[in-house]
């Protein structure tokens, strides 16, 4: 076993294996949301994610997963400061982002970037595509001549397989698969040791989808990229990923070690049984959960998943159940299964 | 005779022909599915079996919609109006395109019996509190009485299943019903439909881009490229032994339990659009198996009892 690195606090520290291969350190984070309920109404908290603390292994690709609220696309904000945490901490290569400067955050941002869900958003509609890929250079201030401008374009498309002619493009003109390439493209212009992959391929076609995650994987390799990839679909992580965190209305209930570790927590088996595969000799059964996924702004006392979860106690329903870990395997359940 | 077969449907909208002889058929207690990329035709073939077409300026070419024996390509306006919701009914993907967003969910669902069975408005909530406890929604009555924007995504599209439900009708056409639902909900959802059909002895059609659905749920399958059938079967017939080489590519997109890294390749290329469709089989310019011949002359659905396809180099299919 690897030496922990120093404790950041006595409980995080006990949540995950800060190893020295770990290229992010995430440690307790937790960030509210203020709302109020119309005008006038009385104001509101969220905690959108609450107390998360798991490390990202240097060259692996590490899954989060979860449905509609778990926070899962907060907390890819949070671990790019694109977004400031309410506590915590995010540890980037030994570097505390909360430490930086303004301007030392943005030089760290040429080693950390992000690919969005809708690449219709990610890029200005009024730029053509060689701008857009030229912009991350511009916004760090780092000075091309027109011919090392001309390399670059290329060398960014030809690596994420669009032609070079699709320079002079505008985003409107290209299908929804080649915008999420030029996304990618994009986030790889600085050279970055670290991809946040928040729903890449959730707006595509099934066929383009496969395409995306095939280039995906190419990349990771070429480039030895350490990810993060953000998703609901748990067949999809499970297939893609080294490593599962797997996510409910804001916190972790368990870690997988592994994508073809058996589920310990009951949410998780939930959402293995929901993600059919094509195969019709496979047919899931449907485990029958109750209800809907409860707002994140009345949360009940104990485990959040308790009012949909099929082996609930009374004990589950007042007292929430910390992650614990057993082994490399971490769940937060008191009644965890096999 | 199937409850619905639609023979040889072709559509133009202006001088596009974006349905090119489609054929299938649906029979009481089943569910067939039309599975297909974006731009494939799928939604415009339910359209069509709906009476639709003129709302996008939409034609029917030639071809025949059988439903319980009577040709739907012949009805007026007026006749297709008592059949739309009553006998037929539509599940659209987003549940906003059916609910109205100023009206309880509750009261939207009494009008459809109200209108098409004559119910009382005392019989009519009666019957839409039943059929949204059958839809194992929470607490019905008290979400009976509550609007749209107070419900979740997954509810919302529950409210739209049972308006559809509510004037008890034969067929069901659900275009892509839990594409934007969280994988939970889409799982219940279609739990839910497969129930339905089985203890109603409905139809349903199911239209998705998505073969691990069509394999969770579906009893026969009709696989569209480019607004042709490129291959139909029964469900297990076309998972083992897929015909054409797009649904063999369909199914690879989707990745197994325990699939091997770096194995998943997608399908190259993109579906052509209408107002391009390649010469030859539509399908060439992204098959890995094409040849020269392909490029050049159509393939014709060989229709058998072992299923029909569309390719000139398909096991036991011509001179292949």
């Amino acid at each position: 076993m690897p030496a922990p690195l120093p404790a950041i606090s006595a409980r995080a520290s006990a949540m995950d294996d800060a190893s020295p291969h770990a290229l992010l350190t995430i440690r307790g984070l937790t960030r509210d949301f203020a709302s109020r309920r119309g005008m006038f109404g009385a104001r509101r908290v969220l905690r959108a994610v609450s107390d998360v603390s798991f490390d990202v292994p240097r060259g692996r690709v590490t899954g989060i997963v979860g449905e509609s609220g778990c926070g899962k696309s907060t907390l890819a904000r949070l671990v790019l400061r694109l977004l400031d945490p309410s506590a915590g901490q995010v540890i980037f290569d030994g570097v505390d982002l909360e430490t930086l400067t303004a301007s030392a955050l943005r030089k760290l941002r040429q080693r950390m970037q992000m690919v969005f869900q809708d690449p219709y958003s990610a890029i200005d509609p009024r730029y053509t595509i060689r701008s857009a890929l030229l912009e991350p250079f511009q916004v760090q201030g780092i000075a091309l001549d027109s011919r090392e401008q001309d390399a670059k374009v290329a060398e960014l498309l030809a690596m994420v397989g669009l032609n070079a002619a699709m320079a002079q493009s505008h985003p409107h003109q290209l299908s929804g698969g080649q915008k999420q390439r030029v996304g990618i493209a994009r986030a790889l212009a600085l050279n970055p040791a670290f991809l946040v992959l928040d729903e890449p391929t959730a707006s595509l076609d099934v066929s383009i989808q496969a395409q995306i995650i095939g280039l995906l994987e190419r990349l990771q390799a070429e480039l030895e990229l350490t990810y993060l990839f953000i998703s609901h679909d748990l067949g999809l992580v499970r297939y893609f990923c080294d490593r599962i965190v797997v996510m409910y209305l804001g916190r972790i209930v368990e870690i997988l070690p592994t994508s073809d570790a058996a589920p310990r927590h009951p949410y998780t088996r939930a959402l293995m049984d929901s993600s059919f595969e094509p195969d019709p000799t496979r047919r899931r059964i449907v485990t029958k959960l109750s209800g809907e996924i409860p707002s994140a702004f009345d949360l009940q006392p104990g485990c959040a998943f308790a009012a949909r979860c099929p082996a609930a106690t009374a004990r589950c329903r007042s007292e929430r159940p910390d992650l614990t870990r057993e082994g490399i395997h971490a769940v937060a359940c008191h009644h965890p299964l096999n | 005779m199937a409850l619905l077969t639609v023979q040889d449907l072709s559509i133009s909208i202006g001088r596009l022909a974006p349905l090119d002889s489609i054929s299938f058929a649906v029979d009481a207690g089943e569910i067939l599915g039309i599975v297909g990329e974006s731009g494939s035709g799928k939604s415009l073939t339910a359209m069509a079996v709906m009476g639709l077409l003129p709302l996008i300026g939409g034609e029917i070419e030639s071809g025949t919609i059988r439903f319980d024996g009577v040709d739907l390509t012949s009805l007026d306006e007026a006749a297709y109006r008592r059949l739309r919701g009553r006998r037929i009914a539509l599940i659209t993907q987003n549940p906003m395109t059916s609910l109205d967003p100023l009206m309880r969910v509750g009261a939207q669902i009494d009008q459809v019996s109200r209108l098409h069975l004559g119910l009382t408005a005392d019989a009519a909530m009666r019957r839409s509190v039943d059929l949204m406890q059958q839809l194992r929604i929470p607490e019905a009555k008290t979400i009976h009485g509550q609007y749209p924007h107070q419900m979740s995504g997954g509810m919302k599209q529950r409210i739209v299943i049972a308006m559809a439900l509510a004037a008890d009708p034969q067929l069901i056409i659900a275009d892509e019903p839990t594409t934007a639902l969280d994988v939970t909900i889409q799982a219940q959802i279609i739990q839910i439909m497969v129930e339905l059909v089985r203890e109603r002895g409905l139809a349903l059609i199911l239209i998705t881009h998505d073969m691990s659905v069509v394999a969770q749920a579906c009893d026969r399958v009709v696989v569209l490229y480019a607004g042709r059938v490129a291959e139909s079967n029964a469900v297990d017939a076309i998972f083992a032994h897929p015909r054409h080489p797009y649904t063999r590519e369909l199914i690879r997109c989707i990745p197994r339990e325990g699939q091997a890294p770096g194995s998943l390749k997608g399908i190259p290329g993109l579906v052509p659009s209408v107002t391009a469709y390649p010469s030859g089989c539509r399908f060439h310019p992204r098959c890995g198996d094409a040849q020269a011949r392909c490029a050049r002359d159509a393939p014709t659905l060989e229709d058998t009892d072992a299923g029909a396809v569309a390719c000139h180099f398909s096991p036991g299919v011509g001179d292949g």
